[in-house]
This record gives structure tokens, C-alpha cells and sequence, in this order.
């Protein structure tokens, strides 16, 4: 039970897309309630008035940019999927797996609005000329595995699901899929292996899943929030879909944004793209009393840590990239000035070095090292060169350099906490370089 | 939560999967072209019955879905949610990530710590509680939160350990 | 075509290369793990990061894994970069952070891709100061050591063992910086490839075990180019000696046939040749006549053991004694010592030695080879097949490294629907996505279920004349004018035609077939359908399996059949044998040979092990086994290939008395001849043999001869770090021995020659380049990583399809009708104790199933058998006791008998079973 923080009279048709239909008591909205307030016309619209490619290019002006953290183009990579004669339609898979720190608003969606989903995916499954849509979620939501099994179930009585969708002729179903915990199943590729069974561990790109994906077929993968957003824009166009963001941000659209943290008020909003954090802050209420910010992470554990005076920028994925950090998953996680750095960077680290699939050198190995390096940081046990030995880690373990992009997230936070707070890391050295040796391990305990 | 797979083979003799497992297993593999796919929900309904899953179930499940026992066990050392030792009667999943850690999330682990006698992958002597860490749990806004068996909750304090753990016999 | 810049030089590589396997195939160094030029890139290790620049103009650069960056015309990379060469440094680190760094007590020391890797990124000092993670170790079988703390995660094991082999039993667990490569549970590996772990692994986690008994370092060890005389594929090897016993095989490069592979019998199977109970000396055997009948021993008495004049005297008074000598040859022997021994007889007086139904297929299958029109393939065409259709083969058990070849065909169907997308087919994992299950298709006609039916489209288990049928069948629908069997039913009517279908459209169809089920009917079929394919003027390729390492070499040869031989003996038409490298017993009715022996007053034994034939000879002399000698043998792809001496046995054990077989039966035909004895060499012997044998000229040249230089030097059998030469016989003389002279080949038994890579050889005796220890050495000799040695692949064809055209065999057998009273025995296959030689070794019988009787459900349903309980079959005068097995797949009224498993059964013979008063 995530809570959207905006009561219902604020949250309207025109302006809040993602909620205005939730409920003010959090009970899910379920298919009548759905149907009543505009559930499934987009899919109408597009059966009635689309192709596959006139959607996507009204997604494409739309500019809907991917709400799972990359920001890509929902249009463009639509319009990449591989089709036509000879392809087998393929999958809509959407990434409901959310487990990146500090985020927690995919989980509203699914908990509360499950047809919202639905549509979206129909609506993808009609634009990528797929046959089958899997919801692929966290095993821990276990709450909104059984709202949407039933969403899915009352979809498909009335219709929208299975053969022959809304007497259109085409065919498409939806099947959950529920996950057994690892963070690196949120990656798109590694989502994919999971799906078919296997260990998660991320794919090469290219091929692009838009190429070749689950089981080999032309598969698209998109976050919840994406795909919420998008019967949106079929059913009121691009225009308008720009117009929401209200000019604050080059991209369109509504953004779900968060505050977690020591504030008095954490939760959700739905806002225009492009709010600023410090008009985040507010709706939460400031910091808890007697706390100042020291800093913060703008969306997510795989962000790069911005300054309070970031506050004023908008955020969003151009405007926080510029700065330095990434939008992320756009929820913002506040740091109390009693907040020692060091600790929290060790957290994450552990966080991404626990959740690292294996597969690369990089990932596997070096971040476990920079774990040992922050944990005697923060013992006072640090050796001179070992903030140097951290800074060139999160260089190696930075885009290109790894398999996917699971180490570059965890390369950010680390940078940037060494970049802006280096001299709490330098309270923690206290020896000097010692020679080389491995801890030897004690007789016995192997 | 177990990664070794080393660990010394465990007596199941006797394992049978369940019918009612059999079934479920074989109406999760209609969802996919390939029967692979069902083998973590496979591992998930074996778990959901015992607690935990043992060497022999993975054989079972291997044999049901025509899948090598080495991948299985891949997949079921891969994924942190699977358990490959026996656990209590109830799992406790503490989130150790950094919105529940901006929260007081060490005072609350410690104070399981103390109040259970174990630490992380142990389990009570009473064979009540497991204790296990969890990756961000969705629930930022109610950080520290945890799960016990299905239920979330958060923000949970110290002090409200006791009561919380009361309605878990 | 494309041209690429590195580090400011131009070259011109292939364009659908990836960059790494392109600046390796121009001899530069880029260090690398998870990538391997069999298995493709999958980019996990990291280890291989170049810098590529935009353009000329670029300074910034970005670094990119080359194993996965595709080669792009006008490409600028630099290889020295000092960023790209900081982070191939910090990725050893990170490798090495929990490795123990056990170098010193690790085996792979010394031949280690990791110790190689290290040093070619000049990581030498450690940073990490914090506990290692361990791991606990298993036990995998007789054949594989397993120490997983030196694992780096280079995925390569599961990657081979998984995709490449098929294998299901070893994994990958775990995850993060704890992941574990292993078995489910400790036990056995089950692939009949597991050898190749040893070499595929980069550093020391899976080792081979037999070495381990009796380790030596790399180094220390002497080598020379052999082939594998375990099955008759012909892989290349790399034994390594010490002291006088062969320590391991390695695999030796060879581009066309077994390239980076070998099977475990050819890897683990070497333990005869270092037998205690080996023959080293002469021995005479003193014989009473005893006439208790046939079957009762002929010998009695003592043996004694004999200096080298004084047997050969003794050896050839008996044979000049004697009326007539006849000669028993061996497939499992050279062509040289074969040679020599039918010289020794004359033309008149030889038999190969192998059984008549045997033999009688083995010259078939070299007319099908030649006059089919399709032409024998190589393991490495065979891999570019796309279409195959196998008849009467289980290859695992028959020819597994064929097996192994067939598997990569088919699976490269993912490559082909690969490249209609755009993904070039070295990027392994995003293949195997979109390959899925698809494979090119493959059919399987055998009597039982095959590792390999899983790959198959369809399988058809029947009975050997039912599995000729359908071939027949597949003949005819390919081209009407071949005979069609009559009365096929529907359903192989519609696989028939299904088969001909596909072999049709296939731009390379392969037909594979053999002599396992000593039925000609069968080799018949393939020929027809070969012929079809022929005539509609489709290319593709006929190979044919046969048995042993020189089964071809010695029916291109020709003489009589061993039945004829012992006919000959028992008659009394001839009453002196010399017998070559053969265990009559364990091709014979055991009653047959005794009598034949018995009869005989001259037998003159030549073997490297003590069988049951040995223990019957009046003479036997201690032969060289392959190790200790030279000589050249033709594979079942029709390939003539020289193997090469590995040590001299008598520099370390002076008492021996070991000779290459083909020296003793000069030095014999010089005593019983009276004449000089003057040297011979193997040149000479070998040119003698080529000029003989029209059909074996050309295996003249298969090897070097013996005054080969480079560069004025002969070719080193040690690496030049070996150690203790002068030490290692300290304990017998004090003064050094002058290293044993090789009048026979180019090979010095020394560290001083030739061993390097730079100039084109094909016959190498240890892979090794500077920086290069391990096995990954070969990228040196290559004319393109993966490809073929510069200088050419040892070997020549000797087998090729002759122009001309050809009609149909137009006998074609009945269905197969099973009786009530009798059973057809049909021979099997079988892979561990299959083969007379490796089933004498101790790690081979470890890893020997028990011997059973295989049997439909059906048939066991009838007789009321249930698997384990004993059955005794009788089979004219022998007769055999075995436990049951029953198999779904097999068909009714047949009974498997396996290989070597005491009935010596080359072909189905009807039998009967004998009435058991108790079953289950
Ligand atoms: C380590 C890692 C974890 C990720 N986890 C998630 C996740 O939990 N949910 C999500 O939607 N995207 C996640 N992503 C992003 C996905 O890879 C992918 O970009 C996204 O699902 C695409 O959807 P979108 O374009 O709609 O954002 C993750 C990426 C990485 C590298
Ligand atoms: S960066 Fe490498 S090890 Fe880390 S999660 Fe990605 S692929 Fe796995
Ligand atoms: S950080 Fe704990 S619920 Fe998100």
C-alpha cells in the first residue's frame, strides 16, 4: 500500500493520467469503477482509429520517455521492434520487478489501478504485433500479484484478453509472472532470461530484445509507469500528452515522483514532468524536525548523490543528466545531515555487490572489493591510497566497461559521494599503505 | 538462503511431489512455450509446501520439466527468494536498503538481532523465525519496513517487535 | 575484406570477425578468458578491452570488449592504450582477488592460461588486503580433479560442457562473487567430453586427474605429435612423458580434424602403456603337447626370459622349422609394422588379423568411399553440414569425437537464422537466444536410443536390416530410379520420404554410416542413398565409421581374414604364426583360437601388452607401443596421419628390451633369411610400404622425414625449461648418458631444436610461444585463430571419390522377422571398454559400465526378464552369461550384445537362449 499524497479533487482526467481514478482509501480500482471512467477506450481509439505505426508515431511526438530509469523513447523503441513477414509476433513483457532503492511507485499502480496496466499493454501488444504481454513482478508484491491475477481474470471475462480482443480479430492474452527476489532481474535482458527459467544474468545488446528477446522472438520491454501512460496518449494525442508537462520540461507527460527519507511526509505524487525537487520537498513536508538535508539521491540507489542546491532544478532526464546525476526512477531519497556518507555508501554498495549477477569481472569482483574498502573507511581502518583505489573502481566499474548497467549504477553514488563529500571518506584513513597480503584465513572456519 | 551448493546432501529420501504441485507446475508451464520457464514458479509452489526446498525436489522438479538438475539448481542458487536450507516457520525479510537505512533501518536489524538471538540466514532454535536481509522492498515511504511471511510492514520501531512478532505462532 | 588500424599499423582482416579474434589472427596480444575460438564471445570476463577511436581524428576513444566489437572497415584501435591497459591490469586483479595464488602445488602451473594472462598484463602486486572467498571442492569421477577456489568465472566449463557438448550435469550456481561451477550433486561427469574441461578451463579447477597421479609440470614433460590409436577418428594428441610412463594426452591442434577436442577415451585412456605387467623382454615359452581336445590349453610350463639375438634365433629356427608361416596382422598396429610382417610372410601367408565379416565391410567401405561420388569428410566439413542423416551408428559409442562434430553441425542452424538478422555467429549467447531448439535436420536410425536422438528431427530404432530399409528408401525418393524396398509400411514411407526431403534441400548433406552392426545391408543403404544424392548432383559428404585406429589403413592394405588364418592353422595347411599387436581372443571364438594355436608349432608374438594370446606364443617379443614408436595410420576419414615416437623407452629402464614391431619383424626376416643385419629406418620402411600399395602412395608423405630441418635444427620433444636430464638416471650411472639418437623422424630427444612458431611446421610436438604456456598456445600456429595450422593440417586424404558412374545395390533384405525360438544378436557399440587397448587402462575400467544384454520391453515382457537378472545366451559354440537391460527404444527379437564383452561378435548372428530355472 503505497499512498498517492494528493487527494481526489486535485488528481483530475485532464491533468493526473496515472490517478485520477484511484481511490482516496487505496483500494484497488477494478474493472467496473475502470470502465466508467474512460477504462479501455484507448484501446477502442486504436482498434477503431490506428495502425500499428500511427500509434507509435503518436507515441514518438508524445515523447514519452521510459519511466524504468533509462529514459529511452517509448516510441523509438516501439518502432524498432522487428515485424513483418517471416518474424513470429513476439512479446510484450512489462517490468514490474521494481527494486531499485528507494522507489516505490510501480508498486501503487499495480496495488491500485491493475486495468490501467492492462490497457497499456494491449495497446503495446497491438503496436509490436505481439501475442502474449507477461507481467513479470517482484515475488515480494504479494498484494499486487493478487489484484492484477484478477484484474486479468476480469479482462479477459469481459473480453479484453484472449482471443479475438473486443471482436478486433487479434489475439492477445496477458500472464503474471512472479520473481524469487535479485534486483538484477529488473535489468531488460537479464528479465528476460528469468522469464524463460533461467539465471539472471543480463544478454548482449545488440540484438535487441526489439530483435530478438524472450525465447528468441522480437520482444519489447517496458516499466509499469510507461506503459500506464500510454492510453493516455492514444486516447487524447501527443498534443496534449505534451501540453501535461505544463512547459516545466522538455518531455511530456505526468511523472509519478516520490520522496522517501527523514521528511515529514513521504509518499507519491503525481506531477507534471520536470517539477523540481524543491517543490518535491515541500509536498513532503520538509525534513523531520531537526534535521537539515545534506544531500540526496534523485531516483534511485544507481543515482549519483546531487547537493541541496540541485533542489531548484527540474527534474528530469536531461536537466538531472546535466547535473551530473541521473533522473533514475525520478523518487527522491533525502539525507539528513547526521547521515555519515561514508555508511550510506557502503550501504549501497553492498546493496549492488550483493544483487551483482555474476557474470561480469568487474561487477562480480571489484565491487565486493569496494565494499571491504567503504567497511574500513568506515571503521577508521582505511589505508592511504584506498579513496584513490575507490575512485578508480567506480571509474572501472562505469558504462561500457561492465556487461549491463548494473555496476554503472553502482559506480554513481560512489563517485559522486567521494566527488562532493571527500573528506568524510579521508576521516576514515588512519594507516598507511600497508604491504600486500590477504587476510589469511583462521585454521578451521573454511 | 543458501548459495553453496555443496552443502553436505541432506536425507530426502522419499521425496514425492505433492499432486496438487504436480498440477499447479503443469498449468505454470501453459503459460510459456518452453518448460523451462516454469521452473522458479516450479521451485516457488515446491517451497510454498515445505518451507524450503530439498536436493531430491530438485530432481523432481527436473524430472517434471524435462530440464537437467544442474540447471534447476542454477536457477534455484541464483535467486535469493528460494531457499535451498530448511527455515523456520516464518521468514522475516528486513529491508537493508538505503531509503530504510536513511530510516534507522541498523537500530531496527540490531534490535532483531537481540530480540531473535540470531543474525542474517539463521534460524531460532524454536524453528519459529528465519532471519534474512531483502533487497528494497517498495515500501520507502514506510522505511524501515519488512515482511513477514506475505504481510509488509513499515515503519516498524524497535519497540514494536514484540507485538509484531505475537501474531506469528 | 577489411582494413583496420591498431596502434597506428594497417592490416587487412576478415570483416565478419570480431576484433579480438582478428588482431589474435594477426599475432597480437590481447589477453582473454571467457572468449574461445570454438565457443564464440559472450563478453563476461572483460579481459579483452581495446580502445576504439571514431575515426583517425578521435583522441578520446572509448574502450570496448574486442571480443565482442565487430571488425569495421577503417576501424582505429589501439591495443597499447595505456587506459586500455590500465583496466586489462585491474581486471587480473579483480580475477585474482580471490584466487589463491597457489601456483607452486596447482597443477595447471606452468601451462596456465591465467598465469599466461597475468603476465602479458603486467599485473604483478597485490592491492587487496581482505579475506578470500573459498569454496568446497567434489569429486567428479575418475577422470576430473575439481578445485574451485582457483575458478576466475570465466563461464567457459558450463559453456563448453552445456552448449558445446550437450552435457547436463555440470552447472553454473550460485550468484555474485559467489558463483560455483559443479555438479548438482558430487559424482561422476557424465559427458563422454569431460577431458576437455582440462583445457577449456584457463586456469586450474578442473585438472586431469590421471596426470595427477603422477604429475609432472608441463616443462618437465616430453612430447611429440601422436594420434590418438583409441578409435579410428584419428585425433590428434600431445602425450606428455616422464621417466619412462606417459603423464597425460593433450590435444593436439588439427584444423580438419579434431581441432581443440578430444573424447575421454582417447584423453584418459593411455594407462596400458605404462602397465606394470607390459612384456619388456623377450620370453620363451617352453610347450608341452597336451591332447586333451579343442579348447584345452596348449601350453604348459615355464617361461623364460630372453636377450634380443638369442630370441630372434630361436624365433626364426622355429619358423624355418615350420612348413609354413603365416602372418596375422593388426588393425590396431601401423602400416609400417604391418607392412614389414607381410614382407616377413610373403603376400600369400598374410591376414590382417581382422575378422572376416569385418573385413569383408571394411573393403566395402573403402569402395563406397571412392565410388559413391560423395566425397569422405573431414570432422571439420562435417561441422558445415546441414543436413545428416546417420544410419546404424550410435556415435557417441562408435566414433564420439564424430559425435561431437555431428552436434556442431546441427546446432548451426542458429548461426544460419543468425546471420538472416544481422548477428554475426561468434556472438554465442545472442545465437544460442535466437537459435532456441532449432537445429538443422538430423536423422537417426539406430537400434537403440542415442545420446544424440535428442538432437535429432526424428529416430527410428529398428532392427539392422529395417534401419538398411528405410536407407534404401530415403534412396529412392531422392532419385526413383534406386530400388525401393517392398512392402515398407506407412509410417516409414513418410519419414522416408521426410529424410530424402531434407538430405535434397540441404546445400551440404551429410550421410554417416559404418560397420558398428557389422551389417552390410546398411552400409549398402548409405551407399544408395549417398549414390542418390550424387546423381541430383547435390554436394555432400559420405563418412563411414569403422573400428579401430588403422581399420582403414589395413584393408587399403589388404590380405586374408583371421578367419582364414585360423583355418589355415587348424587345417595344418600352415604351422608357424607370427602375430602382430593382436589378441586373437578378443576377435574369435575363444575355441577357435585355442585350436588354431594348438595346432600351430611356431608362434612368434609381437605386443605391448600381455593378453591372452601373448600368454599362448612360444616367442613373444615386447613391442613398442605408440608411445615408443613411429609409424603412420590411416583414420576413418580415409586420412593417413604419422604418429611419432614420444620417449625412448630404455633410456630410463636400460633392461627393456621394447621394439617398434616393425624393427623386430626386420630383424627377424634378417635371422630367418641368414643375412646381415644392417640399419633401417622408418623413412625407408615407409617409402618400401607406399611403393607396395598403389592404394597407400600417398601415405608416404604423411609425416616428416626423418632429415627434416628448420633452420639446419630438428625439432625439440622437451620445452627448454626442461629440467633434471642429466639428474634423472643419476640412480643407475653416475656418468651421463648421451640423449637416445632418433634415426627415425626429425624429433630430438632434447630441449635442443626447433619448438617455436614462427616458422610453419605441421607436425608439433608441444604447443608453446613466448608468453603462451597454455594450451591457447595453438592461436600461434593458426593461420587464423580456430582455423587451420599455417604450414596445413598433418595428414593425407587417401580416400576421394573417383569420377565415373554408378548403379544401385539392388539387393535389398527383407523385413526383419522375429522368431520364436531365436534371437538376433546385434553388436553394440560401447565407448569405455569398447576398445581392446583403453580397456587395460585403470581410469577407463573406472569409468566402465557394467556389460549387459539389451533388450526390448516386449522381448523381456516375453521371456520374463527384469533388468539385472543374469541371462545366458548361446551363439553356436559360445556362449555368454550377462545381466539385462531393457530399453524402450530397442526392437523386438533382437538382443544387444556389447562390444568386447566376450562373444566377440562382429555381425548378427541368430542365437539361443538358454533356459534359466529361476527368473525374476
Ligand atoms: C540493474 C538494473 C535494474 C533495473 N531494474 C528495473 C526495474 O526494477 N524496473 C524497471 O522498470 N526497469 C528497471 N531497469 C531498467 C530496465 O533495464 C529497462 O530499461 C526498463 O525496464 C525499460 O523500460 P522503460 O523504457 O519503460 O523504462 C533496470 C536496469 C538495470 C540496469
Ligand atoms: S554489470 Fe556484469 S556482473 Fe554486474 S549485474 Fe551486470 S552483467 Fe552482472
Ligand atoms: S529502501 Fe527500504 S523499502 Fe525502499
Amino acid at each position: 500500500m503505497s499512498r498517492i499524497l494528493q487527494d481526489r479533487d486535485e488528481r483530475r482526467p485532464e491533468t493526473h493520467p496515472l490517478t485520477f481514478r484511484l481511490n482516496d482509501d487505496g483500494t484497488p480500482v477494478m474493472l467496473d469503477a475502470y470502465r466508467e471512467q474512460q477504462g479501455y477506450a484507448s484501446v477502442e481509439r486504436a482498434f477503431s482509429d490506428l495502425t500499428s505505426k500511427t500509434l507509435i508515431d503518436e507515441l514518438k511526438t508524445a515523447n514519452l520517455r521510459g519511466r524504468g530509469g533509462g529514459g529511452f523513447s517509448a516510441g523509438l523503441k516501439w518502432s524498432l521492434t522487428m515485424q513483418g513477414e517471416g518474424i513470429p509476433r513476439g512479446y510484450i513483457v512489462c517490468n514490474a520487478d521494481e527494486m531499485e532503492p528507494g522507489t516505490f511507485k510501480d508498486r501503487l499502480l499495480l496495488e491500485q489501478q491493475p486495468h490501467l496496466l492492462i490497457e497499456g499493454m494491449i495497446l503495446a501488444g497491438f503496436a509490436n504485433n505481439a501475442y502474449q504481454g507477461y507481467i513479470f513482478m517482484r515475488g515480494e508484491y504479494v498484494d499486487a500479484a493478487r489484484t492484477v491475477q484478477r484484474a486479468l481474470e476480469e479482462a479477459r471475462a469481459a473480453g479484453w484478453l484472449g482471443r479475438d480482443v473486443a471482436g478486433s480479430g487479434w489475439d492477445f492474452d496477458i500472464a503474471l509472472h512472479t520473481g524469487a527476489g535479485r534486483y538484477i532481474c529488473g535489468e531488460e535482458t537479464a528479465l528476460i532470461n528469468s522469464l524463460e527459467g533461467k539465471r539472471a544474468s543480463p544478454r548482449a545488446k545488440p540484438p535487441f530484445p526489439g530483435q530478438s528477446g524472450a525465447w528468441g522472438k522480437p520482444t519489447v520491454v517496458n516499466n509499469v509507469e510507461t506503459l500506464c501512460n500510454v492510453p493516455s496518449v492514444v486516447l487524447h494525442g501527443a498534443d496534449w500528452y505534451q501540453g501535461l508537462s505544463q512547459g516545466k520540461s522538455g518531455d511530456g507527460g505526468t511523472k509519478l515522483y516520490g520522496v522517501s527519507g527523514k521528511v515529514k511526509r513521504p509518499g507519491l505524487w503525481e506531477l507534471p514532468m520536470g517539477t523540481t525537487g524543491n517543490e518535491l520537498l515541500e509536498r513532503a513536508g520538509g525534513m523531520r524536525d531537526g534535521h537539515t538535508l545534506k544531500t540526496w539521491l534523485p531516483g534511485g540507489g544507481s543515482t549519483g548523490f546531487l547537493l541541496p542546491e540541485h533542489l531548484e532544478l527540474a527534474l528530469d532526464f536531461d536537466t538531472i543528466g546535466k547535473a551530473g546525476s541521473r533522473l533514475g526512477t525520478g523518487l527522491i531519497a533525502v539525507v539528513a545531515d547526521d547521515q555519515n556518507v561514508v555508511s550510506l555508501a557502503r550501504n549501497l554498495e553492498e546493496f549492488f555487490s550483493r544483487e551483482s549477477c555474476g557474470w561480469c569481472t568487474p561487477c562480480r569482483d571489484g565491487l565486493p572489493w569496494s565494499v571491504k574498502l567503504l567497511q574500513a573507511l568506515e571503521a577508521g581502518e582505511g589505508e592511504r591510497g584506498d579513496i584513490d583505489l575507490l575512485e578508480s573502481l567506480a571509474v572501472d566499474l562505469g558504462p561500457g566497461r561492465t556487461f549491463c548497467a548494473h555496476a554503472p549504477g553502482a559506480a554513481m553514488p560512489l563517485a559522486s559521494a567521494i566527488h562532493y563529500f571527500r573528506d568524510e571518506f579521508e576521516r576514515g584513513v588512519t594507516r598507511g599503505q600497508g604491504a600486500a597480503h590477504a587476510d589469511p584465513i583462521p585454521v578451521g572456519s573454511v | 538462503m543458501t548459495h553453496t551448493s555443496t552443502s553436505a546432501p541432506i536425507a530426502t529420501d522419499g521425496f514425492v511431489l505433492h499432486d496438487e504441485d504436480r498440477a499447479a507446475i503443469a498449468h505454470e508451464r501453459e503459460h510459456y512455450p518452453h518448460p523451462q520457464a516454469a521452473s522458479i514458479e516450479a521451485l516457488k509452489i515446491v517451497q510454498k509446501r515445505h518451507g524450503w526446498v530439498p536436493d531430491a525436489a530438485i530432481e523432481a522438479i527436473a524430472r517434471e520439466l524435462g530440464v537437467p538438475p544442474a540447471s534447476i539448481e542454477g536457477v534455484a542458487t541464483f535467486y535469493s527468494l528460494i531457499f535451498r536450507q530448511p527455515v523456520g516457520r516464518h521468514v522475516i525479510l528486513l529491508c537493508d536498503s538505503s531509503s530504510c537505512f536513511l530510516t534507522d533501518y541498523e537500530a531496527l536489524r540490531d534490535a532483531f538481532f537481540a530480540h531473535l538471538g540470531i543474525g542474517f540466514g539463521q534460524t531460532t532454535p524454536d524453528d519459529r523465525f528465519t532471519l534474512l536481509p531483502v533487497c528494497c522492498l517498495g515500501a520507502c515511504d514506510r522505511g524501515p519496513a519488512l515482511m513477514i511471511g506475505d504481510d509488509t510492514y513499515g515503519p516498524v520501531t524497535p519497540e514494536e517487535i514484540p507485538t509484531l512478532l505475537e501474531g506469528y505462532a | 575484406m577489411a582494413t583496420i588500424h591498431v596502434d597506428d599499423r594497417d592490416y587487412e582482416v576478415d570483416g565478419a570477425d570480431n576484433l579480438l579474434h582478428a588482431c589474435l589472427s594477426l599475432g597480437l596480444d590481447i589477453p582473454y578468458f571467457c572468449w574461445h575460438p570454438a565457443m564464440g564471445s559472450v563478453g563476461a570476463c572483460r579481459q579483452c578491452a581495446v580502445k576504439q577511436y571514431k575515426n583517425a581524428d578521435d583522441t578520446q576513444g572509448m574502450l570496448v570488449m574486442s571480443c565482442m566489437a565487430p571488425v569495421q572497415d577503417d576501424a582505429y584501435i589501439s591495443i597499447e592504450d595505456d587506459e586500455a591497459k590500465a583496466f586489462r591490469a585491474n581486471v587480473i586483479e579483480w580475477l585474482m582477488i580471490n584466487h589463491p595464488h597457489d601456483c607452486p602445488v596447482c597443477e595447471e602451473g606452468g601451462h596456465c592460461h591465467l598465469q599466461d594472462m597475468t603476465v602479458m598484463t603486467g599485473h604483478d602486486s597485490r592491492r587487496y588486503r581482505f579475506r578470500k572467498r573459498t569454496h568446497q571442492n567434489q569429486d567428479l569421477g575418475p577422470f576430473i580433479g575439481h578445485e574451485m577456489n582457483r575458478c576466475i568465472t570465466c563461464y567457459r566449463c558450463v559453456r563448453f560442457y552445456q552448449d558445446y557438448a550437450g552435457g547436463g550435469d555440470l552447472g553454473a550456481f550460485g550468484a555474485h562473487d559467489n558463483v560455483y561451477f559443479g555438479r548438482f550433486q558430487e559424482g561422476t561427469l557424465e559427458s563422454p567430453f569431460s577431458g576437455n574441461l582440462t583445457e577449456v578451463c584457463p586456469t586450474g579447477v578442473f585438472t586431469d586427474q590421471t596426470h595427477s597421479e603422477h604429475y609432472t609440470r608441463k616443462w618437465d614433460l616430453q612430447f611429440a605429435p601422436s594420434v590418438c590409436h583409441q578409435c579410428a577418428v584419428g585425433c590428434n594428441i600431445s602425450p606428455g612423458e616422464r621417466y619412462g610412463d606417459i603423464r597425460r594426452i593433450e590435444n593436439r591442434y588439427n584444423g580438419e580434424v579434431n581441432h581443440h577436442f578430444l573424447c575421454d577415451r582417447g584423453r584418459f585412456g593411455y594407462g596400458y602403456v605404462n602397465r606394470e605387467d607390459r612384456p619388456r623382454v623377450p620370453e620363451w615359452r617352453e610347450r608341452q603337447r597336451v591332447d586333451a581336445g579343442p579348447g584345452a590349453a596348449g601350453v604348459v610350463g615355464g617361461t623364460i626370459s630372453l636377450e634380443i639375438d638369442d630370441a630372434l634365433d630361436r624365433a626364426a629356427d622355429g619358423m624355418r622349422n615350420a612348413r609354413r608361416v603365416i602372418g596375422i596382422g593388426s588393425p590396431r598396429a601401423s602400416l609400417e609394422s604391418n607392412h614389414m610382417l607381410r614382407t616377413l610372410v610373403g603376400d600369400t601367408n598374410f591376414s590382417t588379423g581382422i575378422a572376416a565379416r569385418e573385413l569383408e565391410l571394411l573393403v566395402r567401405m573403402n569402395e563406397l568411399n571412392t565410388r559413391c561420388g560423395l566425397p569422405s569428410p573431414s570432422l571439420r566439413e562435417i561441422e558445415s553440414c546441414d543436413a545428416v542423416f546417420v544410419l546404424g551408428e550410435d556415435l557417441i559409442n562408435s566414433a564420439a569425437r564424430m559425435a561431437l562434430a555431428i552436434r556442431q553441425a546441427v546446432n548451426a542452424k542458429g548461426e544460419a537464422l543468425a546471420a538472416e538478422r544481422g548477428i554475426p555467429s561468434w556472438n554465442a549467447e545472442a545465437v544460442k537466444t535466437l537459435a532456441q531448439e532449432a537445429h538443422h535436420p538430423f536423422f537417426l536410425a539406430t537400434p537403440d536410443a542415442t545420446e544424440l536422438d535428442a538432437l535429432a528431427e526424428q529416430t527410428y530404432h529398428a532392427a539392422p536390416d529395417d534401419i538398411a530399409r528405410l536407407g534404401f528408401a530415403v534412396a529412392h525418393y531422392i532419385d526413383p530410379e534406386a530400388p525401393c524396398p517392398e512392402a515398407l509400411d506407412d509410417a516409414t514411407t513418410a519419414l522416408a520420404s521426410r529424410i530424402a526431403e531434407a538430405l535434397m534441400v540441404a546445400q551440404r548433406p551429410l550421410v554417416v554410416s559404418g560397420g558398428s552392426l557389422g551389417t552390410p545391408a546398411v552400409l549398402e543403404a548409405a551407399g544408395n542413398v549417398a549414390r542418390a544424392l550424387a546423381r541430383r548432383t547435390r554436394p555432400g559428404a559420405l563418412s563411414l565409421v569403422r573400428r579401430e585406429a588403422n581399420s582403414t589403413g589395413l584393408s587399403l592394405l589388404g590380405g586374408q581374414s583371421l578367419d582364414w588364418a585360423l583355418e589355415c592353422l587348424t587345417s595344418g595347411e600352415a604351422d608357424g604364426v607370427v602375430i602382430l599387436e593382436n589378441d586373437l581372443y578378443a576377435r574369435a571364438d575363444a575355441g577357435q583360437v585355442d585350436t588354431a594355436l594348438q595346432r600351430a608349432d611356431c608362434i612368434v608374438t609381437l605386443d605391448h601388452q600381455r593378453t591372452a594370446t601373448w600368454d599362448k606364443a612360444d616367442i613373444g617379443l615386447p613391442a613398442a607401443s605408440f608411445a615408443e614408436s613411429d609409424g603412420t595410420l590411416v583414420s576413418l576419414e580415409g586420412r593417413a596421419q604419422r604418429f611419432y615416437q614420444v620417449f625412448e623407452p630404455s633410456y630410463i629402464r636400460p633392461e627393456t628390451r621394447i621394439r617398434e614391431s616393425w624393427r623386430w619383424l626386420n630383424a627377424l626376416k634378417v635371422s630367418v633369411e641368414r643375412q646381415v643385419m644392417t640399419p633401417l629406418t622408418l623413412d625407408e620402411v615407409t617409402r618400401d610400404m607406399a611403393m607396395t600399395y598403389p592404394a597407400l602412395a600417398p601415405a608416404g608423405d604423411a609425416g616428416l622425414s626423418a632429415a627434416y630441418r628448420v633452420h639446419g635444427l630438428r625439432l625439440a620433444r622437451e620445452p627448454h625449461r626442461y629440467s633434471g636430464r642429466t639428474a634423472m638416471r643419476a640412480n643407475l650411472d653416475v656418468s651421463e648418458l648421451r640423449a637416445p639418437q632418433d634415426p627415425d623422424t626429425p624429433f630430438a630427444f632434447s630441449m635442443e631444436g626447433y619448438a617455436g612458431h614462427a616458422e610453419p611446421r605441421r607436425e608439433v610436438a608441444f604447443a608453446w610461444a613466448p608468453g603462451w604456456n597454455s594450451p591457447q598456445a595453438w592461436n600461434k600456429f593458426q593461420d587464423e585463430v580456430g582455423g587451420h595450422l599455417r604450414a596445413g593440417d598433418p595428414g593425407v586424404r587417401l580416400l576421394g571419390p573417383l569420377p565415373g558412374d554408378y548403379d544401385y545395390t539392388r539387393t535389398l533384405p527383407a523385413r526383419f522377422a522375429a522368431r520364436d525360438d531365436q534371437w538376433l544378436a546385434v553388436p553394440q557399440a560401447r565407448l569405455f571398454g569398447g576398445d581392446e587397448t583403453s580397456a587395460r587402462a585403470e581410469p577407463i575400467q573406472a569409468r566402465m559400465a557394467e556389460t549387459r544384454f539389451t533388450m526390448s520391453r516386449g522381448t523381456a515382457e516375453r521371456l520374463r526378464m527384469s533388468p539385472g537378472v543374469p541371462l545366458t545366451f548361446n551363439l553356436g559354440e559360445r556362449r555368454l552369461t550377462l545381466p539385462v537391460a531393457i530399453s524402450d527404444a530397442w526392437p523386438d527379437g533382437v538382443i544387444g550384445v556389447p562390444d568386447q564383452s566376450g562373444l566377440s561378435l562382429v555381425a548378427p548372428e541368430w542365437g539361443h537362449l538358454e533356459p534359466q530355472e529361476v527368473r525374476a
